[in-house]
């Protein structure tokens, strides 16, 4: 397939005002809204466009798979520094799209933070080129992270570039016995120093931390931090194959500043990035609120009934912003309609 | 004007006296002036609400300002409008040691958000060297940088949260204390915005833990192409150095009559590459870095024995703009990006240039990052000297497109790049960021005619001049 084929397919579309809905892998079409709209699927426009070690920056078409580029950068001791979820025969371009980090969002960032450039198809079937392969640069808007974690609702992400960064040569997970209120204090307290901790993940009284670094950071911090050193499934807290994720109940994803105290939650609870990041398991009720008033938001990233909405809803002025937003970038309103929020 | 401003705001706080609106007349890209009809200086976040409000249905054009220590022209304030000066929200709202976060309103000044977080052993990681000096509201309306973004990142990677208000007062927040606000990424967007989406009024920004310790290596080499490539082999050894600075010949032998750091005059070039991290960390990454830098070709290597040294050698580094500008009338600052591979080749284009146009151009540049600053030397009195300097400085910043690269890395576009935008971008991605811009402010009110390019030919532009050091802000360290 090439570039020439999807604009076309989104001209066309854009002329008879036919929802289109973008699908790599398919591997998240459970996340957000119900998808809708013919699906433009992406798989064909594949293959690693560059690839330098010594830059840190690789950039690929959306349709290669996710695990091919995470084996071309193994190779070469590199990494995608986020650790991205892969929930099935992910590509690249959907990840991108989707914006999810995994276990090492809290000491490496966010997705959006190794994000350097897009080629980008509007919804009026144009390529457009925002940021590029190098570590700075403010010329013009930051479109290529507004388009990360956009779920397709501002255009195809066609190609991108992502910052990649040496794999740490030293690994070792710690385990701990601590109550919920234990560990969010010992996991707060520890990321106030200056210690190489990669993960950190509380279920059900024990706590595992994740050390990654120079042999020489990872073993002084292991004897400040204490606990036993164990073999840990990192991937099956980021592919959410842990015994926690099974089953069909809901699952709220709460967003909250890593201080915020327990939630005292009816529901089983899963804590990642250094308390920031809440999993409850069941019909959580008032979650959104709970999560609002803690300064931050509740996500319903699982559930065979939607109806609440995915995202928490936007402020008003920021829903008008969004909508004008959309308008620029897709003024016939026909890319991954409703995926992100109903109104756009 | 103002008489409507005087309404809500006291008479210290509406300037429209030529003698007192001139110190606002330019930023530190001191070639473009023009006087502020009005200065407005709001110091409650209701009377900047008042201030847009005001404009807004006048349609009166509003440039805010933090402390007109940008490089690019981006607070040239509006003739015919209103400079909005944050300067006066310099409070620290609120530090949280425990989560790691500082609230504060977005004139407070860089460098004090590191010092209120020190008790805690914290700081905040992005260093402009004008840090002393400019605003966090600035910072995060350029997405400015420093020595040690190359591990740390950028403004964008260190800012949570913004609080601001529309062009017609409507107020805001993008971004939350809490990983990942939902929705679109508007946070992103807003930094590097140049001031032209909405008016910041509080940050909230991560802050550090502190590291242990740091030694920095000073490396020579007898050939700028190597020390280029030296660059490239330190981060395929997969070490990440806290800092990864060079120098040429020039610019060193600058520098050296200014503050002796204890160059290695005779090197082409040095490089300047630091670690940093507990004890053994350190020693462990400063032992790795000089294997590799001496299989690149280093001909000299130095580390720094102790905190005294390794300032001194960051020293001659930070004070290369006032070391030049005494060797030369005026020099022109350039602010490319490329990738690091084609360092080399970028130079000797460079040189190319210097024989081509007869002027001489010392290089410093983060070159962890591929962030060059070129340095153009000129006497602005010279008419031809100035003419040849502009095309110079044209090509340089095109061969940086041409390579794969960016006209601006943290300078911003501002007024000054605003003509190379149209080398970098097609008509369709300036359309849709003037397409973005009318999203926030859809008569263009807020920082009117900056970052981005009508399409109409782009006008006849200067650039960045310093004339006989009257570069604004002299006292500060340059990078
Ligand atoms: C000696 C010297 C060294 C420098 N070194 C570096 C360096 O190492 N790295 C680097 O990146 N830059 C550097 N700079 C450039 C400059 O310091 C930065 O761009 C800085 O962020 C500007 O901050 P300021 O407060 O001075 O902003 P100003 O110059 O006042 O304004 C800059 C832009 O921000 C907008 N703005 C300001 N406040 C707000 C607000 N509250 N809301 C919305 N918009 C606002 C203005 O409209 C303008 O477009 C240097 C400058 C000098 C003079």
């Amino acid at each position: 397939m090439s570039l020439q084929h999807i604009t076309e397919r989104i001209r066309a579309a854009a002329e008879r005002k036919l929802a289109l809905r973008f699908r790599g892998g398919g591997s998240k079409d459970f996340y957000g809204n119900a998808p809708r709209g013919e699906v433009l699927d992406t798989r064909a426009y594949a293959g690693i466009a560059a690839y330098e070690p010594s830059e840190l920056v690789l950039t690929a078409r959306c349709g290669t798979p996710l695990s091919h580029v995470e084996g071309v950068l193994n190779e070469r001791g590199q990494c995608l520094p986020f650790e991205p979820p892969h929930f099935g025969a992910a590509t690249f371009g959907g990840c991108v799209a989707a914006g999810l980090s995994g276990p090492r969002r809290a000491s490496a960032g966010a997705l959006r933070d190794f994000v350097l450039g897009v080629k980008l198809i509007d919804g009026r079937g144009r390529v457009l080129q925002f940021g590029g392969q190098v570590m700075k640069n403010v010329a013009g808007y930051d479109i290529s992270r507004l388009v990360a974690g956009s779920l397709g609702t501002l255009g195809l992400i066609a190609e991108a570039s992502l910052k990649v960064l040496p794999r740490p040569a030293v690994e070792l997970t710690l385990r701990l016995e601590m109550d919920e209120a234990g560990a969010l204090e010992a996991m707060n307290r520890w990321a106030g120093e200056p210690l190489p901790i990669s993960a950190t993940a509380w279920h059900a009284g024990v706590l595992a931390v994740r050390l990654s670094g120079s042999d020489a950071a990872v073993s002084g911090a292991a004897r400040r931090i204490g606990g036993a050193e164990v073999n840990y499934a990192w991937d099956a807290i980021r592919e959410q194959s842990h015994p926690f994720f099974a089953g069909d109940g809901a699952l709220w994803r709460l967003s909250v500043p890593s201080v915020t105290p327990a939630l005292g939650l009816p529901g089983a609870q899963l804590i990642e990035w250094g308390g920031a990041l809440r999993w409850i398991r069941g019909d959580a009720g008032n979650v959104r609120d709970i999560a609002k008033r803690a300064g931050g938001h509740a996500t319903l990233f699982r559930a065979a009934d939607k109806s609440a909405g995915a995202f928490a809803p936007l402020e008003p002025v920021l829903m008008r912003l969004h909508r004008s937003l959309k308008s620029a970038f897709d003024p016939a309103g026909i890319l991954n309609p409703g995926r992100l929020y109903a109104e756009l | 004007m103002a008489r409507a401003l005087r309404a809500f705001l006291p008479a210290r706080a509406v300037l429209f006296e030529e003698e007192d609106t001139r110190p606002y007349e330019c930023d530190g890209l001191t070639a473009y002036r023009q006087l502020p009809m009005v200065v407005a200086l709001p110091e409650t976040e209701e009377q900047v609400q008042r201030v847009l409000i005001t404009c807004s249905k006048l349609e009166v054009p509003v440039v805010p300002r933090g402390a007109g220590t940008g490089l690019s022209g981006g607070a040239l304030p509006p003739g015919d409008g209103v400079l909005l000066s944050m300067a006066k929200f310099m409070r620290v709202l609120r530090v949280d040691p425990r989560a790691r976060v500082a609230v504060v309103q977005p004139g407070v000044r860089n460098a004090v958000i590191s010092e209120v977080a020190a008790p805690h052993g914290l700081y905040y990681a992005p260093d402009p060297s004008s840090q002393i000096a400019c605003t966090i509201g600035g910072n995060v309306a350029e997405n400015s940088g420093g020595v040690h973004c190359l591990k740390y990142g950028l403004t964008l990677h260190n800012v949570l949260r913004l609080r601001g208000l529309t062009i017609d007062g409507e107020p805001l927040e993008v971004g939350a204390e809490a990983p990942d606000a939902p929705g679109l990424d508007l946070l992103a967007l807003a930094i590097g915005s140049e001031g032209m989406l909405f008016v910041v009024t509080e940050v909230a920004v991560k802050l550090l833990p502190k590291p242990q310790g740091a030694r920095v290596i000073m490396a020579s080499f007898d050939d700028v192409e190597k020390a280029g490539d030296a660059v490239a082999a330190v981060i395929a050894t997969g070490i990440i150095p806290a800092g990864l600075e060079m120098m040429d010949r020039p610019a060193t032998h600058a520098v050296e009559q200014f503050v002796a750091a204890g160059y290695d005059l005779d090197a082409a070039a040095i490089l300047l590459c630091e670690s940093d991290g507990t004890p053994a960390e350190v020693e462990h990454e400063i032992a790795r870095m000089k294997a590799v830098l001496a299989s690149a070709g280093a001909v000299r290597i130095a580390v720094s024995r102790d905190e005294a040294e390794r300032l001194r050698f960051w020293s001659g580094r930070k004070a290369a703009f006032p070391a030049v500008g005494r060797i030369s009338p005026d020099y022109y600052c350039m602010d490319g990006t490329i990738p690091r591979k084609r360092l080399g080749e970028v130079l000797n284009f460079i040189a190319e240039m210097e024989r081509k146009y007869g002027l001489r151009c010392p290089n410093v540049f983060h070159a962890g990052d591929g962030n060059l600053h070129p340095l153009i030397l000129f006497d602005a009195n010279n008419e031809d000297e100035l003419r040849r300097t502009e095309q110079f400085a044209g090509e340089v910043l095109e061969k940086c497109v041409a390579v794969g690269g960016t006209i601006t890395g943290e300078h911003g576009v501002g007024v000054e790049k605003i003509n190379q935008m149209c080398a970098q971008f097609g008509a369709a991605e300036l359309e849709l960021f003037h397409a973005v811009k009318r999203a926030f402010d859809p008569r263009g009110l807020l920082n009117p005619g900056k970052a981005v390019p009508t399409l109409a030919p782009c006008a006849e532009h200067g650039r960045m001049r310093v004339h006989r050091g009257a570069l604004a802000h002299p006292e500060l360290p340059r990078f």
